[in-house]
């Protein structure tokens, strides 16, 4: 075992527990083999490795507070099935945390607007679950959760708890519903301009398909928030996790180090440029 | 995350104090139980809602697949667009989910006062139309089916960009 201190040699982890999402999502709690990786930020990510069939970027779902790691992973490719298939007891490789946070600290005392969409609710978990820890550290918490249909929305059960338990206003709704949906009906961005903001306190976080993230921003934007204030969570070719590939580049940006989350002002131009 | 009753609509951020106590002077305050009708497709399009609370859905009957909902309006959302152009027929019916309260504004007595005070209509149709379009792009983004399994949703080539 290599030591864990070299960020390109991945620690052993074994799948603890795994919970089905949705049709085609889990999340697997990992506990460490030996020793475990450094303690993570809200929306950071690590890098999962199935052996023999390739490694993957995954935001990490879980509590930062909590010793064990979790990840929400939808089957989408080869490795993200092969992780999203891994049986309790099975090995994976893990590398991380890497990249940047969604850096709360600089939420604190201001009125937090969560805005996530399918998968994207997974990589803002962590960050939900570190202010709902320190709750009264923050001013309003609003959290916007959009998908598909209403059997594919990510920790349902959770989602229903916090919204009963008063500490955030929460807003769910579908794309198109089935079956018995009584809830919301329509895109985030419809709620999400229905807020009453205080714009100068409020910082926005933002995860989900990217055309999402931007439609979102353009209405927090419009609605007098400050780029700068809005955060989006982007995905590109990670690869290496430090800056040295260069297979995750944005623009500028090398997105493994200067990313996940990167502030509005900075994304915003780089998004509307195709070829990047 | 509803707004009381004396809060502004942010919809109508736009409009300056005077025009907008113009068009609230113009409303009366309406309720409807969870259930009612606000509006039922096809019947005649008179009226508009600035919806202050509870939760109104929009749907329409499908042969086969019974009465489907199209979109949700809360706290906050315009109701009722017909009222605008011909034939002046609601194009989907209204029904309140929850106990839902709103500002009712008569189209014609809207008409009137727009007709007498052109800059209050100019102001009162900016701020409509701002909302009408937020629902258009809302729209348009839900049409692209962004959380839909990557490999189920069938490719096509923009034909402007061939």
């Amino acid at each position: 075992m290599a030591p864990a201190s070299d960020p390109m040699v991945p620690t052993r982890y074994r799948v603890g527990d795994r919970t089905t999402e949705t049709h085609d999502s889990v999340t697997l709690t990992l506990v460490p083999v030996r020793a475990a990786l450094p303690t993570f930020d809200p929306g950071q990510f690590m890098m999962l490795a199935v052996p023999g069939v390739g490694e993957v970027a995954i935001s990490i779902s879980g509590d930062p507070a909590a010793p064990e790691l979790q990840h929400t992973v939808r089957a989408v490719g080869a490795v993200s099935r092969a992780i999203h298939d891994a049986p309790v007891g099975s090995a994976l490789g893990v590398r991380g945390p890497f990249g940047t946070g969604w850096d709360l600290g600089s939420c604190a005392g201001r009125d937090v607007v969560i805005v996530a969409g399918g998968v994207g609710l997974a990589a803002v978990r962590s960050a939900l679950l570190a202010i709902l820890a320190g709750r009264e550290a923050y001013r309003r918490v609003v959290l916007v959760v959009g998908a598909r249909s209403p059997d594919e929305f990510l920790f349902r059960r959770e989602l229903d708890a916090w919204g009963a338990s008063g500490a955030i206003d929460l807003e769910i709704t579908v794309d198109q519903p089935t079956g018995d949906w009584d809830g919301s009906v329509g895109f985030v961005t419809e709620p999400v301009g229905r807020l009453s903001l205080d714009p100068g306190r409020t910082t926005a976080l933002l995860c989900g398909p990217e055309p999402m993230m931007r439609f979102a921003a353009r209405v927090l934007i419009g609605n007098g928030v400050a780029a700068e204030d809005v955060r989006v969570s982007l995905e590109r070719n990670m690869q290496c996790g430090i800056a040295l590939c260069g297979h995750c580049q944005l623009g500028e940006l090398l997105l493994c180090r200067d990313g996940p989350v990167v502030d509005y002002a900075t994304a915003g131009p780089l998004l509307h440029v195709r070829e990047l | 995350m509803n707004h009381p009753a004396s809060e502004p609509n942010p919809r109508l951020a736009g409009l300056d104090p005077e025009h907008l106590q113009t068009l609230l002077g113009l409303s009366r305050l309406v309720q409807f139980a969870a259930g009612e009708h606000v509006f039922r497709e096809g019947d005649l399009a008179r009226r508009l809602w600035l919806v202050q609370d509870g939760r109104v859905m929009l749907h329409t009957y499908v042969p086969g697949r019974g009465d489907v909902p199209i979109q949700t309006l809360g706290a906050g959302d315009v109701l009722g667009w017909s009222w605008l152009t011909a034939p002046h027929r609601w194009h989907f019916t209204a029904t309140a989910l929850s106990e839902a309260r709103a500002r009712e504004i008569d189209a014609a007595i809207l008409h009137e006062s727009s007709s007498a005070d052109p800059a209050f209509g100019y102001a009162v149709v900016r701020a409509l139309s701002g909302a009408l379009v937020d629902r258009l792009q809302a729209t348009r983004a839900r049409l692209l089916d962004l959380y839909g399994e990557p490999d189920s949703i069938p490719r096509q080539t923009n034909p402007a960009a061939r």
